[in-house]
């Protein structure tokens, strides 16, 4: 909004600081933000880490009292929590941030302070979250959190108040990224960049935005009436005035089912990128794997009450569920047979992302069978609430979605980080990974047919789990060994100097196209696009035996000249201007989340609390409102 | 396609038009209240939801300019409504609300 | 699909549409699904109160009838805010966005009153599920107006002191169609809410 400036406190101008920890908490660049995602994600993946092998040391021997019952909870709780919110998604989120401009041939996204605010009010959201670690207990009902046994009467404890309340603040987050990267695909791409030209990730980027914000109003409708009944006695699950707790689970379902695509299509994006790179292959069936991932958006909405088999909704509602949720591996296999149609034939060149990508099939193929074998009412009556659900969920969200963003963590790191990781240890890493991953999970799924119920804190050495409990352990052991591994090589690699070429794997898609890291402004001039796979079209043409022959002039790997960015003349690109107030307004969202979340423990201190990040957050906002258009010439 | 009458903003009613649906707008609420005394038994439901459905057509058309704007904008809110009541009616047949 | 026609060097965007405008679409497109689902909890537990008060011992069809349609009028006052900056009349605009605050208001003002009765006639948020999901339902709806009516007069004090300029008229356009869906939710609410009720309360 461009309003007088001249009488504006000086506070109010626009900062102007690119370098230093001030720029990163001004920045609105969506590289830097991406970085902020990926970095904050990957804390968050080491945190839930950590609880995950605590998990597994309780359970290696039978009778362990290695934590009480109730940290147990705790850990399990915030486990998958931590895991499905503050990593899996936000490092989807990292890569729509890195990638999706630079796939589009666009400078930023369409709203860089909103996307500002997303990232703080994620950082605050995941936050908030574990507050209640420090606050007498984090939540520990597990992360569906049926009713009733999240009332106030049954959990009292202020665990489930910052479940709610970093929920909801996480869910602010999501809409308004996601919102963001809608206007942004729709909106920003470069000419001749047309849907059915646009990369596959930039696709499921579309597509997971598009379940964000319809999935998110549902979950927060859900929270705000537990939190209701938490904080003001009303009686949404309450079954003494009449109150359903089922509702609470289709509510959750509703929301928890395109959930799990939320988590899932980014790395199948990913994938669909990485395995034509290292094939020298276009995507086998692109427009399969396209309209199979629009599909699954639909679809996914579909399928929520497989989750709610055993509760007794009918002998109806369960045929129906089971039907859509059996149609919806369709999509699925389709996709399958696209990428292994993409190997076929192809030149394959197994680097460290192509490894992670085969892995992401061989195993989201494992995940996605056990699937179907509860997508059956009976058969799911004897899996629900085992282990078997569990081997079920880390083959498709660990061996599925991890090893995806694994895959993209390879791939781009020397885009955006200027710098190679190193292959031999990236090749350990995905051995390490790989073999863990079998050994950990794999054994779950006896576990579970044996009848070892899911959450359970200890078992009797008699129920014959013991050995299958310690192999798993010693396999979640060696992930942790593998991401051990993985922090080396990038910490090593980050202290290297810049050795990245601009397209080090011979890619396919625009973003290989200019310098590794990208420059602030990313194409001095914007793209036209006229193909699918525009940059490979550009290095490469068909030859007569219908295979890719280097176009003369150039060839693989030449140096990016393209798009202008051999000069350095910048004058007249447009940068958004830095700005305080996604920082300011997320803070005062925040602590308005803490303070209510502290009501029951502290009333008068949570008052305080709520009633200063309220002043806060309105500040921001209306700063944000006034604030000017951009730096004052 | 976005047609040229589409694009072109110039094509939004006059204040006249806008009141001529404030008009409509109103007859319809005093009929719904109308039909809601007149006791209209079983019909009443189906009647109140086409009634108020048109209202929320005429609002979105012509006040939300639905009508002359981009298709991009109606499959935006209608994706949205569209989507909310399949889960709405999938919800109420789940909890047995339509055979009870 | 758009740029075809736009020769110019730069296209401002792919679909020749805002940015600006095409995420409020998108946010509205959003907002159904939050208000579907507090809808969706209230249908699923019409009737399953276990105590009074009961809908139709409290609801007043003439007296929320008015309400509603003051909401629905200032539904035409705010568009013709809007045909009022599109055609450079800064004074209608004032005036216009001024009166759709005040209709805002008044609606609100009425909400507040109606919820004094009920609390009088002892239906609170806690009293039974009615309580619980009448409230949370409508409430909601009202936080969405109360924050329409900040907007609007944000803009009118803009307006005021010439801070608004005729080429802005995006703005008001947009504080419309947030101000145009609040709207149509209360036609909804309206209707599932109150109106299904009446035969109970007539009879």
């Amino acid at each position: 909004m461009a309003t007088a400036t001249g009488a504006l406190p000086r506070f109010l101008h626009r900062p102007t600081t690119y370098n230093g920890i001030w720029s990163w908490v001004v920045t609105v660049d969506h590289k830097r933000i991406g970085v902020l995602y990926g970095a904050s994600a990957l804390i968050f993946f080491l945190l839930g880490g950590v609880e995950a092998l605590t998990i597994r040391t309780q359970l290696m021997r039978p009778g362990s009292t290695a934590v009480s019952p109730d940290v147990f909870s705790q850990l399990f709780t915030m486990h998958a929590l931590t895991m499905i919110f503050l990593a899996i998604m936000p490092l989807g989120v990292a890569f729509f941030n890195l990638v999706v401009p630079l796939q589009i041939g666009a400078r930023d996204v369409a709203f860089p302070r909103l996307n500002a605010l997303s990232y703080w009010v994620f950082l605050f959201g995941g936050v908030l979250l574990n507050a209640g670690w420090v606050f007498g207990g984090a939540a520990g009902d597990g992360w569906f959190a049926y009713a009733p046994i999240t009332t106030s009467t049954f959990s009292p404890g202020p665990g489930m108040n910052f479940y709610v309340l970093g929920l909801l603040t996480l869910g602010v987050s999501s809409v308004a990224g996601a919102l963001n990267f809608v206007v942004t695909i729709l909106n920003m791409r470069a000419p001749g960049m047309t849907l059915m030209r646009m990369p596959v990730f930039t696709w499921m980027a579309l597509v997971t935005s598009f379940l964000l914000i319809t999935a998110m109003p549902v979950i927060t409708i859900a929270l705000i009436e537990l939190g209701f009944d938490r904080f003001l006695g009303t009686n949404f699950f309450n079954s003494a005035a009449g109150g359903d707790p089922i509702l609470w689970q289709h509510l959750f379902w509703v929301f928890g089912h395109p959930e799990v695509y939320i988590l899932i299509l980014p790395a199948m994006g990913i994938v669909s990128e990485v395995l034509p790179t290292f094939s020298k292959k276009p995507l086998f069936g692109y427009p399969f794997v396209v309209f199979s991932g629009l599909f699954i958006g639909v679809m996914g909405w579909g399928v929520w009450s497989h989750h709610m088999f055993t509760v007794g909704l009918g002998a109806v509602a369960n045929a129906t569920f089971a039907i859509t949720t059996m149609l919806i591996a369709v999509p699925t296999g389709v996709k399958i047979f696209n990428w292994l149609g993409t190997l076929w034939g192809g030149s394959l060149e197994f680097k460290t992302p192509m490894l992670f990508a085969v892995g992401f099939i061989a195993l989201f193929i494992i995940g996605g069978l056990s699937g179907v074998s509860h997508a059956s009412p009976p058969s799911d009556a004897q899996q629900q609430d085992t282990y078997y659900i569990v081997a079920h969920i880390h083959y498709v969200l660990f061996g599925g979605a991890i090893f995806g963003l694994f895959a993209g963590i390879y791939y781009w790191f020397p885009k955006f980080s200027g710098r190679m990781l190193n292959e031999g240890l990236g090749k350990l890493h995905f051995a390490l990974m790989f073999f863990g991953m079998n050994v950990a999970f794999g054994p779950m799924h006896w576990l579970g047919l044996d009848g070892m119920p899911r959450r359970i804190y200890t078992y009797d050495t008699a129920m014959g789990w013991d050995f299958w409990n310690l192999v798993s352990s010693l396999g979640a052991y060696a992930l942790g060994i593998g991401t051990l591994v993985f922090i080396w090589n990038t910490v090593a690699t980050l202290r290297k100097p810049h050795d990245a070429p601009a397209d080090p794997w011979d890619g396919r898609t625009l973003e290989w196209a200019i310098p590794s890291p990208p420059p602030i402004y990313n194409f001095r001039e914007i793209p036209h696009v006229h193909a699918r796979d525009d940059f490979w079209h550009q290095k490469y043409t068909e030859g007569a035996d219908g295979r890719a022959v280097p176009v003369p002039r150039g060839g693989a790997h030449q140096p990016a000249a393209q798009y202008g960015q051999g000069h350095e003349d910048t004058h007249g690109i447009h940068i958004p201007g830095l700005s305080y107030f996604p920082f300011i307004t997320a803070l005062g969202l925040g602590t308005a989340g803490a303070g209510i979340a502290l009501q029951q423990t502290a009333s008068l201190a949570g008052v305080i609390v709520m009633a200063v990040g309220l002043l806060v957050l309105f500040f921001g906002a209306y700063g944000w409102a006034f604030e000017p258009a951009g730096p004052e010439e | 396609m976005a047609t040229t009458a589409q694009r072109h903003e110039q094509a939004h009613p006059t204040p006249a038009k806008y009141a001529a649906i404030a008009v409509i707008l109103a007859l319809i609420t005093l009929v719904e209240v109308g039909v809601v005394y007149a006791g209209v038994g079983g019909l009443l439901l189906p009647i109140l939801i086409v009634l108020s459905a048109t209202k929320f057509g005429l609002v979105a058309m012509f006040y939300m300019h639905l009508k002359f704007d981009h298709r991009l904008f109606s499959a935006l809110f209608v994706g949205g409504i569209l989507l909310t009541t399949a889960i709405l009616i999938a919800l109420m047949s789940l909890f047995r609300v339509f055979f009870s | 699909m758009a740029t075809a026609s736009a020769p110019a060097a730069h296209p401002e965007t792919t679909t020749g549409l805002d940015h600006r405008k095409l995420l409020m679409w998108a946010f509205l497109g959003s907002d159904c699904l939050f208000f579907g689902s507090l809808v969706a909890t209230y249908l699923l537990y019409h009737g399953k109160s276990l105590t009074g008060p009961y809908p139709y011992e409290v609801f007043n069809i003439p007296y929320t009838s008015v309400s509603a349609f003051v909401l629905l009028m200032s539904s035409l006052t705010m568009v013709l805010a809007l045909a009022a900056i599109q055609r450079g009349d800064m004074r209608g605009l004032k005036i216009w966005l001024l009166a759709t605050a005040l209709l805002g208001s008044v609606f609100l003002g009425g909400q507040y009153f109606e919820f004094t009765t009920f609390v009088e006639h002892g239906l609170t948020i806690k009293s039974n599920l009615f309580g619980s999901t009448f409230f949370t339902l409508t409430g909601f709806h009202g936080l969405h107006v109360t924050v329409g009516v900040i907007i609007l007069l944000s803009f009118w004090v803009q307006a005021l002191r010439s801070k608004i300029k005729p080429e802005q008229h995006l703005n008001i356009e947009l504080a419309g169609l947030y101000w145009h869906f609040v709207d149509v939710v209360w036609i909804v609410i309206f209707t599932v809410v109150y109106l299904v009720e009446a035969p109970n309360i007539i009879t």
